[in-house]
């Protein structure tokens, strides 16, 4: 075993992300703390950040996990103004992209075409979101 | 391994915060990373901001931010937020403060947790900290809640150190019980308009001059290697009311901000910068880092030589065994240690026996 391989500590890092025009942020809140108390580490992005922002947040602190929650219906300008973000930094391959919040039905196809990773809506469970992310998070180099 | 230098120094933000993630993992081949760090470091002025929860850490550090990017230089942050013991989770708040810079990118934030199962925080810190100084941050901000060893060994890792007293922080005695008064440089009675903040000013200074006489002694016991440094300085590094200026020992600052508008942040930065100075004239910079570099090498190698000795615990069975014979008292724990540094210890003995040079 090599010097710094059994010292390696790995802790599932998300940003909790609320985007454009949207003060409804209890929804947001709830997830942040049932994924600190999955043992993951949370940033949370506080209220009304411009996808700008949230990317720059992203790349800056190399989460494993982008969860956005919109509930403002502003999904299809935001997200992929965001995903596109990402790409810009070389990060959108290796950031899991959920998604939570009021999303119709007929909008998800193309949210998923996008490059979000999973839609959590009314009714999903916290422990079906923590499942996810724990067997999804990519593995970081 | 050499892309993620190779992207830090041509100032790719996704290669600094791979790195950094790499560092606070000590994912397989951080220790090489830092290593290959080392030789770009040395250029960036750090700043620790430490105090009690809820005293405008962040605040602050937002507006600081903000000044060094009007003044055209780049900022490095990182903040150090409490972790869980129980599920190691943690909510990471400080980057929501950063309302002033954000969008920018030539402000890298970071939010890192106290993860701390291996106390090994302060050595991720001041190693993230040269990653972000080989990336060419002009400023570098470390801020951490102040309480316990743990996090003064942190801000240790920056070259002036200022710490944050809200007003109606108690009496001196918890001021002095928090410790916090040989580790700060620059003392910042935030939220200076709140009812409190003269009282608190004046205990604070009380304090910082008692020290003041409590560290004359020493003072005069070091004032003939200290003189030819004055000389040197030609007394700039010198404070205004410092009259009989016959040390070039800092003397602590004393001011009074309101982070939420900004009030006396740049009169901060001015003391920052004088410290600054004050540490290269007097050589202190240089001592300092000395210090640094060598409680470094102690770090590294005290966390080395456990990991070798768990493994040597591992070859014989693991602790538990150990610990069950010690229970039945056929063995105590100094015979248990001894056994076990003892392949150690044959080792250097073999060496200086056969007097092995490197």
């Amino acid at each position: 075993m090599s010097a710094d391989q059994d010292q390696s500590q790995r802790t599932i890092r998300c940003l909790v992300a609320k985007v454009g025009l949207d003060g409804h942020d209890r929804g947001a809140h709830v997830i942040a703390r049932a994924f600190r108390d999955a043992g993951f580490e949370v940033i949370y992005s506080g209220l009304h950040k411009s996808p700008d922002e949230i990317v720059q947040a992203a790349v800056q602190e190399d989460v494993d996990v982008l969860g956005i929650s919109i509930l403002s219906g502003a999904h299809n300008t935001l997200v992929p103004k965001i995903i596109e973000g990402l790409r810009e930094y070389d990060a959108a391959d290796d950031t899991l992209v959920i998604l939570g919040g009021i999303i119709p039905d007929d909008d998800r196809p193309e949210i998923r075409e996008a490059g979000v990773d999973a839609i959590f809506g009314p009714g999903a469970s916290m422990e079906e979101a923590i499942e996810f992310v724990r067997e999804n998070a990519p593995e970081r180099a | 391994m050499s892309d993620l230098i190779d992207g830090i120094l041509a100032s790719k933000h996704r290669a600094l915060a791979r790195a950094i993630t790499k560092i606070e993992n000590r994912s397989p081949g951080y220790r090489d990373l830092v290593s290959d760090l080392h030789d770009h470091t040395g250029d960036a002025t750090v700043v620790g901001i430490t105090g009690s929860p809820g005293a405008g850490k962040s605040t602050l550090v937002d507006k600081l931010a903000k000044r060094y990017r009007d003044e055209g230089l780049t900022v490095g942050v990182i903040a150090i937020d409490p972790s869980s013991p129980f599920t190691g989770g943690s909510v990471l708040g400080d980057r929501i403060r950063m309302a002033s810079t954000t969008g920018d990118m030539d402000v890298f934030f970071r939010s890192m947790s106290a993860r701390g199962s291996l106390g090994g925080l302060s050595t991720a810190t001041g190693d993230a900290v040269k990653a972000l100084d080989a990336f060419g941050k002009d400023r570098i901000v470390v801020e951490t809640v102040g309480a316990g060893q743990n996090e003064i060994d942190i801000v240790k890792t920056a070259d002036t150190v200022a710490v944050l007293v809200p007003p109606g922080s108690g009496d001196d005695v918890q001021m002095l019980k928090a410790g916090i008064l040989e580790i700060g440089d620059v003392f910042v009675v935030n939220k200076a308009d709140l009812p409190g903040a003269d009282r608190t000013v004046q205990e604070l200074r009380e304090m910082i001059e008692t020290r003041n006489d409590y560290t004359a002694d020493e003072a005069a016991h070091h004032g003939e290697e200290a003189d030819p440094v004055i000389e040197a300085a030609g007394g700039a590094g010198a404070t205004p009311d410092d009259a009989d200026a016959d040390e070039a020992e800092w003397e602590p600052r004393l001011i009074e901000t309101v982070a939420n508008s900004g009030e006396g942040v740049g009169e901060l930065i001015e003391i920052f910068d004088e410290h600054a100075r004050y540490l290269e004239e007097s050589g202190e910079r240089e001592r300092r880092a000395r210090v640094r570099y060598a409680e470094e090498v102690r770090t590294l190698l005290r966390e080395d030589t456990n990991r070798l000795l768990e493994r040597e615990i591992e070859r014989r069975g693991g602790l538990d065994a150990l610990v069950d014979r010690i229970v039945d008292r056929e063995t105590d724990p100094y015979s248990v240690a001894d056994d076990l540094i003892a392949p150690l210890e044959e080792c250097v003995e073999d060496r200086e026996r056969d007097g092995v040079r490197e």
